[in-house]
């Protein structure tokens, strides 16, 4: 048995699901079961985000391998197995999953106002998805659950989203299901080479290197939709401006870091000669998505549209540390992402506060909210700053050790990435102060009420978490340095390895 | 001799006779007791199936393997729902007459029969009987004009095919010497046993089975007969018709033409990425769910032919559960579509589906379920069907097959979650009327079979191995 004496990762995972089939058979009229609805997600939620501390109070952090595995035969004739387990790299995303849900339900208190039975039904499928794409380690169970979040996340887009709401689904789910496809040929032909799919155990197995490009190329299609990479970005903005509230917190806190989180754990340690081959690649397209972006994003005049291109920038930061394969720029990777996770769903809430008021998210359409809302400017003047690495933030912590990382490999890598971070002071500020400051230009805006208690109840652990990070981040990074560290030593392995073979073989 | 092998197609084809006697003489409307009885027949004969030896007999006309009782067994099923939800459809038509369950069941006879063929005349036999019956159910509403053009259409295709089959065989009797699958594979197996004139004889032999299938380039009558036939014969004819012929494909090309396999193979392909693709693309533009779903049927061909074409036991597997999981989430869907009835007016328009999702959720989820699971997505059991095809595509090699048919289930994509667009995301529609318990409980029965697939399939995925090593024992 595992470190927590029972199956907790099953229960984390499953369990949303049983609050799902509780909501489900909820009767009454439309009031009462909206009502109940809400609560019952709410519970459901957070007592998944109860248990899930358990892997947080329990994680063995000397330890690189995966912990509180659960390892049942599903169908042994193939090598399929029902194998859930954690490591350093999964179980924090995990924690961010469960986290964020209790947090979007209470976001969605009150402005989701039909269908709320399915709704809540759809998060909580979500959720389910989301943990279990963390915790699997087969990976025909993870392309499950990896492709399982478009059927919620297109159903939350296009019924409950914005004006142009079909149109992002569709790119949304169309998008990222021409990537994933790929990847699925991509794990059959694993299988086929290798007879089995369990992620453990193919950690520890040489692909032939021809093999490997293929590959990469393969989970590139699928991970870069996902993460996602420049050029195929475009899906993201559409994405984020149309969803509801919740909805794009969980895109960006969560379903983004899929991308980064692939290539962490499977396109590095499982194809290190084509991650080596083709890492210029991969700098390119990260410093394209760092510059290019953020010059688009200064151009925005839809708040939504612009944190959604300030994520594609962030993320090319995760690309560029991925990518250096050294211990500072992997760790500045994950601590990025998980940077990302929080603050941006954080500044996603921001805008919702806003457009829950004035159903808009126009940057034009504000002005002046400092004085109406000095308590709602502090806490968006808290976000921006954090997203663009304020140091005492954990936007800084990341955003440094990628540098340090990027610098090992090449100075201009280095430099170009590390533009990123002036451009983002650029294009938050400039947001900042076209929604904050100024005289108040329309009318509508003078009778708005600064945060009810319900939204400081789900700022208050955003603002707690990102202080915690950017403080002390050795409370988290401890958790990953072992799985990281044997990251970095298994691909110096493979690539000496690499290398002396290249030098046996005949010309 | 053991005429026993024959028994469920014996006691089937008795209890039809039977039936049809009793729907004569019984003073009143005989329809519900003969529905029933046929339905007790199928399962009669599904229990007979299980509990039959394997063999041959009936001097090699005829064997029962494996590979013929997994396959009986989903005709049966197919047969069973698509007749359980022509209940209520036939009598709210006016069409609620006996002689559909009686033609429904020797439909089915003749699908057993060419399921077991290890002969061609056996194999042709069966076809026959399963089409004639299927002609006459297709006419059934004879009033509606749309029902006969489409019978018309079917019969004189389905005649056109059956004619060329008929060639196909002869060809093959005059080269080989034989119409036996046994005597036929040992002088295929011999050295320069493959004369040109016996290829021309197998290309013909193909061609009229892949009509049986739906298959491009001989798809031309299926958005037609889909359209036009009475709903519960479009169900019965997109699955266990679909099944036998997929069934007799996979026989005739791997047990007698095993050997040559290298002069076959390309053509399979071609017809696998056909159908594939226009399967996707043809599609996006139907406004009628029936004409969609022969779209989409003529996809789902394409993608089982996969498993043909890889010609391992892992493609014919792979093909197997395919069927299966098709066949059920195709019931599925139809019986979504007979719900759709507004004011005792059957619509078929997909737009007259908008915000079903409002004025019915449970039906939308229904829908919602079968549609996602007909794109492939996991965890429902569609993706299974597609992981286990693409599987053997790529073990095979056959990287042009998996790329293209990755990309046109994207394609296809497109239009199954159109649907649920249609159902989720549009304002409403008035709503529709009070299903019939029967559809509610076929789409709930297929519906959870659909979604909780991937719990239960390990003995599915067991039994369609057992079947594919009949054919490569």
């Amino acid at each position: 048995m595992n470190a927590a004496g029972f199956p907790v990762l099953s229960l984390v995972t499953w369990l949303p699901l049983v609050g799902g089939a509780i909501i489900l058979s909820i009767r009454g009229d439309a009031e009462a079961v909206a009502r109940n609805a809400r609560w019952a997600a709410l519970w459901t939620s957070l007592i998944v985000f109860g248990l899930s501390l358990v892997l947080w109070v329990k994680f063995n952090p000397s330890d690189p391998g995966f912990q509180f595995v659960e390892n049942v035969p599903w169908m042994p004739e193939y090598g399929l197995t029902y194998h859930l387990g954690v490591d350093g790299i999964s179980v924090l995303f995990v924690l961010l999953s469960t986290a964020l849900t209790p947090i979007c339900v209470l976001a969605s208190w009150e402005i989701i106002k039909y269908q709320v039975r399915e709704y809540m039904l759809a998060f909580l499928i979500l959720e389910t998805m989301m943990v279990g794409t963390f915790c699997s380690l087969d990976f025909i169970i993870f392309y499950m659950f990896f492709e399982g979040t478009l059927i919620p996340m297109y159903l939350i887009i296009g019924v409950w989203g914005g004006p142009r709401r079909i149109y992002s689904a569709f790119k949304f789910f169309l998008f990222t299901l021409a990537g994933s496809v790929l990847l699925l040929l991509a794990i059959l032909a694993v299988w086929y080479q290798t007879g089995t799919m369990d992620i453990a155990t193919l950690l520890h197995t040489k692909l032939p290197a021809s093999m490997q490009i293929w590959l990469f190329l393969a989970f590139l299609a699928s991970f870069a939709v996902k993460l996602p990479m420049w050029p195929v970005h475009t899906w993201l903005p559409d994405a984020h401006v149309e969803a509801p509230t919740a909805g794009s917190v969980m895109l960006a806190g969560v379903l983004l870091k899929f991308g980064g989180y692939g290539f962490l754990r499977f396109s590095v340690p499982l194809l290190p000669v084509a991650s080596a081959t083709l890492a210029p690649l991969m700098f390119a397209l990260g410093v394209m998505a760092v510059i290019y972006t953020s010059f688009v994003a200064l151009a925005q005049d839809d708040m939504k549209k612009l944190i959604a291109y300030s994520s594609v920038a962030h993320m090319g930061l995760v690309t560029i540390g991925t990518f250096t394969f050294n211990e500072q720029g992997l760790q500045g990777a994950m601590f990025q992402m998980l940077s990302h996770g929080v603050v941006s769903a954080a500044l996603f809430l921001c805008v919702g506060v806003l457009y829950d008021r004035l159903h808009t998210h126009e940057i034009d359409r504000f002005g002046g909210l400092i004085d109406r809302m000095p308590f709602y400017a502090l806490i968006l003047m808290f976000f921006s700053l954090a997203s663009v690495g304020l140091p005492g933030t954990s936007g800084f912590v990341g955003e440094i050790l990628v540098m340090i990382g990027a610098l090992q490999v090449n100075f201009w890598l280095a430099l170009l990435g590390g533009t990123g971070m002036i451009l983002s002071v650029g294009y938050m500020l400039y947001m900042y102060r076209r929604v904050i400051f100024g005289t108040i230009m329309h009318a509508d805006l003078k009778n708005f009420l600064d945060l009810s208690p319900r939204e400081v109840a789900v700022f208050a652990p955003l603002v707690v978490l990102t202080l915690w990070m950017g403080i002390y981040p050795a409370s988290f990074t401890s958790f990953w340095a072992a799985s990281i560290g044997q990251i970095v030593q298994n691909h110096q392995m493979a690539m000496l390895h690499g290398v002396h073979l290249a030098g046996m073989l005949p010309r | 001799m053991n005429w026993q092998i024959a028994l469920p197609e014996i006691v089937l084809a008795l209890s039809g006779m039977a039936i049809l006697l009793f729907g004569v003489l019984y003073r009143r409307d005989a329809s519900v007791p003969c529905n029933m009885l046929t339905l007790g027949a199928f399962l009669v004969a599904a229990f007979l199936v299980l509990s039959t030896p394997d063999g041959s007999g009936y001097g090699d006309l005829f064997v029962v393997d494996a590979f013929s009782r997994f396959v009986k067994i989903l005709i049966l099923a197919g047969a069973a729902l698509a007749l359980m939800l022509s209940f209520d459809y036939n009598r709210h038509e006016g069409i609620a007459r006996f002689e559909f369950p009686v033609l429904i069941l020797f439909a089915v006879v003749g699908m057993m029969t060419m399921v077991s063929a290890a002969n061609l005349m056996t194999l042709y036999l069966g076809l026959e009987l399963q089409l004639i019956s299927l002609y006459v159910v297709t006419a059934f509403n004879r009033t509606a004009i749309r029902s006969s053009e489409a019978a018309l259409k079917y019969f004189v295709l389905g005649a056109l095919a059956s004619g060329l089959l008929l060639y196909g065989i002869s060809l093959v009797y005059g080269f080989a010497g034989s119409t036996s699958f046994a005597a036929l594979a040992s002088a295929l197996n011999a050295p320069g046993g493959a004369s040109p004139g016996l290829v021309v004889g197998i290309v013909f032999v193909i061609a009229g089975l892949v009509f049986e299938v739906s298959a491009v380039p001989f798809h031309m009558w299926t958005p037609d007969v889909y359209e036009g036939a009475p709903t519960p014969v479009t169900v019965f004819i997109g699955t266990a018709p679909k099944v036998a012929g997929m069934a007799l494909l996979l026989r005739t090309l791997s047990t007698p033409f095993g050997h040559l396999s290298l002069d076959w193979r390309l053509l399979i392909e071609l017809v696998s990425l056909g159908s594939m693709i226009l399967g996707a693309l043809a599609a996006i533009g139907q406004t009628n769910f029936k004409r969609l779903m022969a779209y989409s049927a003529i996809g789902h061909m394409g993608y089982t032919l996969i498993g043909l074409a890889a010609g391992t036991e892992a493609g014919l597997r792979g093909a197997l559960i395919y069927l299966v999981v098709y066949v059920f989430m195709n019931v599925g869907i139809f019986a979504g579509i007979i719900a759709m009835r507004r004011h005792g007016r059957v619509f078929e328009q997909i737009s007259d589906l908008a915000g079903l999702a409002r004025t019915d959720p449970a039906l939308a989820l229904a829908f919602a379920v079968f549609l996602f699971s007909m794109a492939g997505i996991p965890p429902l059991a569609g993706f299974f069907g597609k992981l286990y095809v693409f599987l053997a595509a790529v073990q095979a090699g056959m990287w042009t097959l998996a790329i293209i048919g990755v990309l046109t289930s994207v394609v296809g994509a497109y239009y199954y979650i159109r649907i649920v667009k249609v159902m989720f995301m549009d304002a409403p529609a008035p709503a529709i009327d009070q299903r019939p318990a029967m559809v509610s409980f076929v789409a709930a029965a297929t519906g959870l079979f659909t979604v909780f697939f991937v719990l239960f399939s390990a003995p599915i995925v067991a039994a369609a191995q057992a079947a594919a090593q009949v054919l490569f024992g």
